[in-house]
């Protein structure tokens, strides 16, 4: 561990402003190669949008910043130090912060008891239930949720309350990267919007932020840099204001842009 | 934001006509304890003399510490088949070590305990580790104590322990003071008061929907009657036996632990969806380990104590039905076969809905084929109301992995 922490900050690597890097990242699952050679930069102040098509290897992607799937080859740099993430707690210490496609949430338990789920606040050795409680309504209200109260099992709740939920959970003790896969997938209009204020809000505080969307109207909102992956492999990195939605979709399908092919004449 | 007190569930200081969180709770057993305790009493006026309740208490005690054991691997979603025949196998060791070989008694039953616990250890390692099913590891870790057990006990099959030991009189003798029984009643009220204004107080100051004194009072008079109702009919005859004393001071610990510590709330997530607390950094592999542990060190101590009511320890300790039985006695209880739902309390529930199906029949004098059958039914009206229960808060809107 010490000697990889020597390399990180050897003369060799260039003067690092990335808050995570990853370098050389391939994974297969079985003959599946979801991910092959991948890098990829997050810099503070910054979204960076993932997006691909379906079996992109998009969420191993995010699998592995999270610490949940250890990559067969490659490294994070976090900070400027290689390391192996081999657990997600290791990636929540490092400031790691993962909402899953999945969301990850626990059924039974309530809303306040997910939220701090494996972050428990204790006082005096037993659980701080209050200080949870009223964290929890500040992070909750903070992203315009309406649930009927934080001690609903999260069961009950609606998909979009849910996704609220596992949102919050990463926005916890704030994260100096937040990872978010599809978290716009169950939400409605206003809710879409809050959470995209949110991405807004983390970015500019400083941390780094990628955003694993389908949705490409998200993705022009608020990321500042877009990685097209394609079939486990990096297909692209656009600079969001300059690249149009055509070279973006171009570069998902793997088709020559349509530019050449569908002049504006040609559609009326 | 912060709602109402009727926000207030009942597992946070809430008036039982709060939120249930959709759980049928408590109610479904307590309901069935009292009809049964009606109809046999209707049946043979002696049901609920003082002198059959002291009895029923002392013989839900040792079953009820292996309960206490099945329900925290049911709230982690596993199953441990093999409770029974480790309490056998603890009954046998602290009767030969004791009697046969000379150890002290303490040392036998603590080596009974640890050797409980070393077997739940084995099974932690078997199936977080190599990924086999609990029902497997635990069918064949069956086998293996039955056969422990009769090679402990050796060619008589059967040892007895001396009625004047510590254990066998603190198993059948041993009964709480009344004036200590009273003590105590008074401490837990008054602890639980004390937090409950604590609590209050801090939930007010942090602007959080707060109890109100009367819900307070209402909560703490509630536990007075489930206290002292019982306690002051028991001291009418012989009074608190010491190890049913032992029993629910366990089943306390148990629930503080479970409700009130980072591990308790680990092991409900870890039941709940493994793959999600894995993923909120929980260590899963401890957590089953530690319950597999737990579960079979309070199954070794059970046998033990049966070892001390029964003054013997024999090839039939702990065998027959003991496992199915207590099994049945967690799920009755409340605590769901599904995982991530349940309370500790649910041993105490179930314990008495079995030794009162069990006691009844008996002061009937119907054959043991009645109280299978009867059991049985309880049971799968139990599953039933778990399986419902289950299904109805999933229908309020959330996606099962
Ligand atoms: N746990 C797994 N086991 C086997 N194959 C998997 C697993 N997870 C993902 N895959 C495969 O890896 C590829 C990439 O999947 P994924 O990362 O989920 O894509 P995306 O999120 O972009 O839709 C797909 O072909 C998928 O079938
Ligand atoms: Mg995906």
């Amino acid at each position: 561990m010490t000697a990889e922490t020597d390399h990180g900050l050897g003369p060799s690597s260039p003067p690092s402003t990335t808050v995570l890097s990853l370098r050389g990242v391939s994974h297969s699952f079985g003959a599946v190669r979801a991910l092959v050679d991948v890098d990829l930069d997050v810099h503070p102040r910054e979204v960076v949008a993932v997006v691909g098509d379906n079996g992109a290897g998009k969420s191993t992607l995010v699998g592995v910043m999270a610490g949940t799937i250890v990559p067969d080859a490659g490294e994070l740099v976090v900070d400027g130090q290689e390391l192996g993430l081999t657990s997600p707690g290791l990636a929540r210490q490092l400031g790691i912060a993962t909402v899953f496609q999945d969301l990850a949430l626990c059924d039974d338990l309530d809303v306040v008891e997910n939220l701090y789920l494996g972050q428990e606040l204790r006082r005096g050795g037993v659980l701080d239930e209050v200080a949870m409680e009223r964290e929890a309504w500040r992070v909750m209200s903070r992203l315009g949720a309406r649930v009927p109260s934080v001690r609903a099992p999260v069961a009950t709740l609606s998909g979009g309350q849910r996704q609220t939920v596992a949102i919050a959970r990463a926005l916890l003790g704030v994260p100096r990267v937040l990872v978010l896969d599809e978290p716009t997938a169950a939400l409605g209009v206003t809710q879409t919007a809050e959470v995209l204020t949110t991405i807004e809000r983390v970015r500019d505080s400083g941390h780094g932020v990628v955003l694993v969307s389908h949705n490409m109207a998200d993705v022009q909102a608020v990321a500042d840099r877009v990685v097209v992956l394609r079939r486990g492999r990096l297909n692209g990195d656009f600079d969001a204001e300059r690249a149009s939605y055509e070279d973006i979709i171009a570069a998902i399908t793997g088709v020559s842009p349509p530019r050449r092919r569908r002049a504006p004449g040609e559609d009326a | 934001m912060s709602g109402t007190s009727l926000d207030l569930s009942w597992r946070h200081g809430g008036a039982p006509w709060g939120r249930w969180r959709g759980e049928p709770g408590p109610w479904p057993v307590i309901g069935a304890l009292v009809v049964l305790s009606l109809v046999f009493q209707a049946i043979n006026g002696n049901f609920l003399s003082a002198d059959n309740l002291v009895n029923l208490t002392l013989q839900s005690a040792s079953l009820g510490i292996i309960t206490l054991g099945v329900v925290l691997v049911l709230l982690v979603g596993q199953i441990d088949l093999s409770v029974g025949a480790v309490s056998g196998l603890a009954a046998a060791v602290v009767a030969v070590g004791f009697v046969q070989q000379g150890w002290p008694l303490w040392v036998a039953v603590l080596a009974a305990v640890l050797l409980g616990a070393g077997i739940g250890g084995v099974y932690g390692l078997l199936t977080t580790r190599l990924g086999l099913p609990s029902f497997v590891v635990t069918l064949a870790g069956l086998l293996v104590a039955v056969g422990m057990q009769v090679r402990v006990l050796g060619s008589t099959g059967s040892v007895n322990l001396p009625y004047e030991s510590w254990l066998v009189r603190f198993a059948q003798q041993t009964f709480l003071h009344p004036v200590a029984s009273y003590a105590v009643v008074a401490l837990v009220l008054g602890t639980y008061v004390g937090s409950r204004l604590l609590e209050r107080r801090r939930r007010v100051e942090a602007e959080l929907s707060a109890a109100s004194l009367a819900t307070v009072a209402g909560r703490a008079a509630v536990l007075a009657v489930v206290l002292l109702v019982p306690t002051w009919y028991l001291n009418t005859d012989r009074g608190v036996g010491a190890m049913v004393a032992l029993f629910v001071g366990l089943v306390a610990v148990a629930d503080l632990l479970l409700r009130r510590t980072a591990w308790g709330r680990s092991v409900r997530a870890v039941g709940s969806n493994v793959d999600s607390a894995r993923r909120a950094g929980i260590a899963v592999r401890r957590v089953y380990v530690t319950c597999f542990m737990a579960c079979t060190a309070l199954a070794a101590l059970g046998g033990v104590l049966s070892a001390g009511r029964l003054a013997a320890a024999n090839q039939g300790t702990g065998g027959s039905d003991l496992n199915l039985t207590a099994i049945a006695a967690a799920v009755i209880g409340g605590t769901s076969l599904f995982g991530g739902r349940g309370s500790a309390w649910s041993a105490v529930l179930g314990v008495l809905v079995i030794q009162a199906i069990s006691s009844g029949l008996t002061l009937l004098n119907v054959d043991s084929s009645v109280r299978y059958v009867v059991t049985g039914v309880v049971l799968a009206l139990a599953v039933t109301i778990d399986a419902v229960s289950r299904r109805r808060s999933e229908a309020g809107g959330g996606t099962r992995r």
